[in-house]
């Protein structure tokens, strides 16, 4: 047996296909097809959660999307365990396991539940007032205390084992909804032949079809036509179906975002299946077809679980052969609610009353109602709800006060209209206009090419709906470039149709201020908190919305915002359009971060770049840094070594023999022409029409400002050709820094450039004996100090491959670097470290060679500067051409606060106490003992352990540093202060000797 | 997502492909070191941030890799042109044809 609620022969699903499943540990029977929600209504469960703040017992409210109450959480395992899924939408699966959230110990003892009793304390904004005092609370007690109690699911703790993906699509007509509305407009696309995609976001089309059992079309029931008519669709190649998947954004330019969940719903769903599919959609037209959403009635303790939406009680018993109670009553605005008390009368359930807001209503569905037998009220309001964990008995007063009479039932369904559901339109940036008659906000001004039709275009009748949404579908196929049609217009035979209702609080919302009448179920949000807001000052609904928290929950207020802006503009005096509507955003339901990030994570999040000589690097044990997407080998540790023993080491071996360093991360650009060397004039600070080829030259690149934006060593590889180096971040920037110059500004110069930072593996070797470690394998270049003497560069072969050979330094030593196609670059490397072991030579990495250059005051652009500093800030004014006309920077190099005097300088430190090592980034002032905030006149750059030195060193920024030289500064530091002597910036060889050396 | 309309390829690709590179249309100068404080602070400083129509650069940098103008609606997103670097600042601008009105 599938549940005692459960109604023999009702409902679209057979009653022999049972599945298991259990909710907070008691196990029960549903059958397939069923929601969670359902399938424990078909057993009498309707407590399923506490709320959010006042930890209130809550059932379930609605059979769909809009769900605030029925949140859940799915566990399937120890890492797949999903919190706040509604049970309305989670399809029933053999075995699915589910729990209660917000609750301790239990679903039906929850000690939280303390709060509803406390609840004059937490009325709307009381974490603004009631927590005030004393101040230091609110971080250590209050906030933790409060952020434990209330909240909903909790998140999984274990990685994410799922795998999503993600699909782009183009189509020619989008259709957003899969009730009778946008299969109408689906179909009459689709017959023109341009590509359709329909989406809707429930495991069967028909939206409302699947509780309107009045509805006929073609000759068929309403819900049995929206199965064959997708079915027809789907059949059609230019269409593409695609149920269970919610559109949750509309972005520009009809750009739409769908999540598809493609196994949520399966037992085991298998390897091969992602659990949920992205969809990006670019549609030319967008057909909306989303329908409308039930409001409920508000009411005091309109929450008690049994008390549900009138048309969610009709899905439950239509769709899913469910009885939601034995002896219900019926509270409604309108006439919606009748259709539901007929359906569960003609189905053997009790209707003990119906209680109507209105004074004296007509119409067929009354008439039908009273036929059968149904208690009618006229004029009446429930002012009350009985019963705590499920609710017991309504109570009834004529809506203008008088005798009270209370009805056992055990549950209320309750319908105060429908909302039309405008979130995707008003995404779009469409503006919603307001509609005194009928109460409703529908579409009005589009702002992108789409079209609404149906409940959600404030369309009432499946006729005229069919009609309408027919007609849009053929003209979006006709606007996306269709030819004519034929046509095959579905037929509406039967249908239902009702219109306006009630907006706000009804007469059993009290004045009364203990009174708990929910307008926002999830955010826990009452009428009274709505009517405070506006007491206590909020005249904008924006302000209200975000004071009260009304809306704000992860519903989104589907069913209260209506009701809370009603209560506000008749708290506040003014018609509703004047108070507006509050802004509807993305998403339309929750989406996962899965969906999202879909295959773009851990090492697929971001492509990591290694160098031809990666391979060697890792098998020496290198450990590695991050450089932007670039691994580099940071330090190479012998047995037994840790970093700062590995790092002396190779900085001395470099010094006395030699070292290699992997430096193919270097970024080059080619720089081909004719006008080469103009170009060069105008993107760097320095001379390079005189430059011989064969020389090299040290570069800077300013902004149009005048500060430092990029060096690197240039090699003029002929009169029409420069070989030009860029700092490892720097690559990309500078490449676009120097195309956009080349497009737009200087396009007359005939010039090309060319990337070429992964063509080239560059292996520096540095220190005495790096030319006799290179000669033995070198072919056609002269490596004597006349024929390569320091900064050039000659093209020729290394180990039968191309090379084109530099002499340059970064370490102040003899240096060189090879360049090799980044084929050969391992196998270069090899040869050359079988050289370089003969004499001794070392592998250093970035570390060392930090330590190298910092040793010789050789600046790292991005470290020792920062995008204030200039060439003269730098110490390197002899690098700008005094003579030239222009350059990128030359006028900013003359603005006032660059030439004034006391401009930060680059200067050398030494700590008083050798041993002592700077922080980096350490502040620099004139006199520890001044109050603080102290006056600070620099900041450490770089600091380092040279072990060649025997002694700290560091780089700075400090204010009129060179005219400082000798004097003593003082670094306060959290262990006290740090006595320091301002130097040059070079620590070692200052003659320079050792280039030759 | 927006889609912009390269005028080198002559196609509409999504905005992953291009790079702003701000406002267009300000020329740098001839005489680049003779240039005035004022006149300097203008060229390097001062941009318009206007509501509604602005002209901006924009680089096609994962496909053509050219730079090119734009004109568009700061208010809505919307690109009303496109045309190549070095075309002049467009006086009459394209009417917005994708205005729709409901009934």
């Amino acid at each position: 047996m599938s549940g005692a609620f459960r109604i023999p022969g009702a409902g679209r699903f057979s009653q022999a296909k049972t599945a298991r499943f259990s909710f907070d540990g008691q196990s029960y029977a549903g059958i397939e097809g069923d929601t969670l929600a359902s399938a424990l209504l078909a057993n009498g469960v309707h407590l399923v959660g506490r709320s959010f703040k006042y930890h209130r017992p809550r059932g379930i409210l609605s059979a769909g999307a809009e769900e605030p109450n029925a949140l859940v959480e799915i566990r399937r395992d120890a890492a797949r365990k999903t919190p706040n899924v509604r049970a309305t939408v989670q399809e029933l699966y053999d075995g699915l396991d589910a729990q209660s959230q917000n609750r301790w110990p239990s679903l039906s003892f929850d000690l939280g539940a303390v709060s509803d009793i406390a609840s004059p304390l937490l009325s709307a904004g009381f974490y603004y007032k009631t927590f005030m005092w004393p101040k230091a609370a609110w971080k250590t007690l209050y906030e933790p205390k409060i952020r434990a109690a209330a909240g909903l699911g909790v998140s999984p703790d274990q990685p994410d084992p799922d795998h999503y993906s993600s699909r782009y699509a183009h189509c020619d007509v989008l259709v957003l909804g899969g009730g009778a509305a946008g299969i109408a407009a689906a179909l009459a696309a689709a017959e023109t032949g341009v590509r359709v995609i329909l989406a809707d976001e429930q495991a069967e089309f028909g939206g409302s079809l699947r509780f309107e059992s009045g509805a006929k079309i073609d000759g068929q029931d309403g819900f049995a036509w929206a199965q064959a008519a997708v079915a027809k669709l789907a059949a059609m190649d230019n269409v593409r179906v695609l149920s269970r998947t919610t559109a949750f954004g509309y972005y520009a330019q009809n750009f739409i975002g769908l999540v598809e969940r493609v196994s949520e719903h399966l037992r085991t769903p298998g390897h091969d299946l992602a659990r949920e599919r992205l969809w990006q959609v670019r549609a030319k037209r967008v057909v909306l077809a989303s329908g409308a959403i039930e409001r409920h009635m508000v009411f005091a303790d309109n929450d008690r679980p049994g008390i549900m939406l009138a048309g969610a009680a009709r899905t439950y018993l239509n769709h899913y052969g469910v009885a939601v109670g034995r002896n219900v009553g019926v509270y409604t605005a309108n006439d919606s609610a009748y259709a539901a008390a007929i359906d569960l009368k003609k189905a053997g359930v009790n209707v003990a009353a119906i209680v109507d807001l209105r004074d004296n209503p007509t119409g067929p569905v009354i008439d039908e109602a009273r036929a059968l037998g149904i208690e009618i009220n006229f004029g009446r309001a429930v002012i009350r709800a009985g019963g705590k964990l499920r609710v017991s008995s309504m109570t009834v007063q004529p809506k203008n006060g008088g005798g009270e009479r209370t009805i056992a039932v055990d549950a209320i369904l309750m319908s105060a209209g429908w909302t039309p559901s405008v979130h995707l339109f008003s995404q779009s940036r469409g503006k919603v206009a307001f509609n005194d008659e009928t109460k409703r906000f529908v579409p009005g001004t589009y702002a992108q090419d789409c079209v609404s039709v149906g409940a959600c275009n404030g369309t009432d009748g499946l006729s005229a709906t069919v009609d309408e949404a027919y007609a849009a579908g053929v003209r979006a196929a006709k606007d996306a470039g269709a030819k004519a049609a034929k046509s095959s217009k579905p037929k509406v035979d039967a249908s239902e149709s009702w219109s306006r209702g009630m907006l706000g609080a009804a007469p059993g919302a009290g004045p009364d201020t203990t009174v708990k009448a929910f307008v926002d179920f999830q955010n826990d949000v009452t009428a009274k908190d709505i009517r405070q807001a506006v007491h206590e000052g909020m005249r904008s609904i924006e302000h209200v919305k975000r004071f009260t928290t009304n809306g704000m929950a992860t519903d989104q207020g589907k069913t209260s915002n209506m009701h809370g802006l009603a209560i506000a503009a008749e708290v506040l005096g003014k018609p509703i359009p004047e108070v507006g509507l509050t802004t509807f955003r993305a998403p339309y339901t929750p989406v996962t971060f899965g969906a999202i990030v879909s295959h773009a994570r851990g090492p697929l999040f971001d492509p990591t770049r290694r160098t031809a000589i990666h391979p060697w690097a890792e098998a020496q044990g290198a450990v590695f840094e991050d450089v932007g997407q670039w691994k580099r080998a940071w330090y190479f540790p012998k047995a037994g070594e840790d970093m700062h023993a590995a790092v002396d080491r190779e900085c001395v071996a470099v010094r006395k023999t030699a070292g290699l360093f992997d430096a193919s991360t270097l970024g080059k650009i080619e720089v081909v022409g004719p006008d080469a060397a103009k170009f060069m004039e105008l993107l760097y600070t320095n001379p390079w029409e005189k430059l011989e080829p064969g020389r090299c030259r040290y570069g800077i690149m300013l902004r149009e400002d005048g500060f430092i934006y990029d060096d690197g060593v240039v090699g003029r590889l002929a009169p029409d050709r420069f070989h030009v180096t860029t700092t490892t971040g720097g690559a990309p920037r500078v490449m676009n820094h120097m195309e956009d110059y080349l497009q737009t500004e200087f396009p007359h110069l005939n010039v090309w450039l060319t990337s070429i930072t992964e063509q080239w593996a560059v292996i520096a070797v540095q220190g005495p004996k790096s030319r006799d470690i290179i000669a033995p394998l070198l072919e056609g270049i002269d490596m004597s100090d006349e024929a390569l003497p320091h900064m050039s560069v000659r093209e020729g072969k290394i180990c039968g491959v191309p090379t084109r050979l530099f002499r340059m330094s970064f370490t102040g030593e003899r240096g060189f670097e090879v360049n090799v196609p980044a084929d050969y670059g391992q196998a270069v490397w090899e040869a050359l470290w079988a050289e370089g072991q003969k004499h001794g030579a070392a592998a250093y990495g970035t570390e060392a060679m930090h330590v190298l250059r910092a040793e010789k005051g050789y600046i790292i652009v991005g470290q020792d500067t920062d995008g204030t500093v200039t060439p003269n800030d730098a110490g390197l004014d002899w690098a700008v051409g005094k003579k030239k006309p222009d350059f990128v920077g030359i006028r900013g190099l003359t603005r006032p606060d660059l030439v004034a005097k006391g401009r930060k300088q680059l200067v050398g430190l030494k700590t008083r106490d050798p041993k002592v090592v700077l922080e980096e980034g350490a502040q620099i002032v004139e006199d520890p003992k001044q109050a603080i905030p102290m006056k600070m006149i620099g900041h450490v750059t770089s600091s380092y352990w040279s072990e060649n030195c025997g002694r700290s060193i560091a780089l700075a920024l400090v204010a009129g540093g060179r005219d400082r030289m000798g004097e003593t500064l003082y670094v306060p530091m959290p262990n006290g202060v740090i006595e320091v002597e301002v130097t040059g910036m070079v620590f070692f060889d200052e003659t320079g000797g050792r280039l030759n050396g | 997502m927006l889609l912009i309309r390269c005028p080198y390829c002559e196609e509409e690709r999504p905005e992953l492909e291009f790079r702003n590179a701000g406002e267009a249309h300000i020329a740098r100068s001839a005489n680049m070191a003779g240039e005035s404080d004022d006149d300097f602070e203008k060229f390097f400083f001062i941009r318009s941030n206007p509501k509604g129509i602005i002209y901006e650069r924009w680089r096609h940098m994962h496909g053509c890799a050219r730079f090119f103008n734009a004109v568009r609606d700061t208010v809505t997103d919307k690109f009303v042109m496109t045309y190549k670097a070095g075309e002049p600042k467009p006086t009459k601008l394209p009417k917005n044809s994708n205005e729709v009105v409901a009934k």
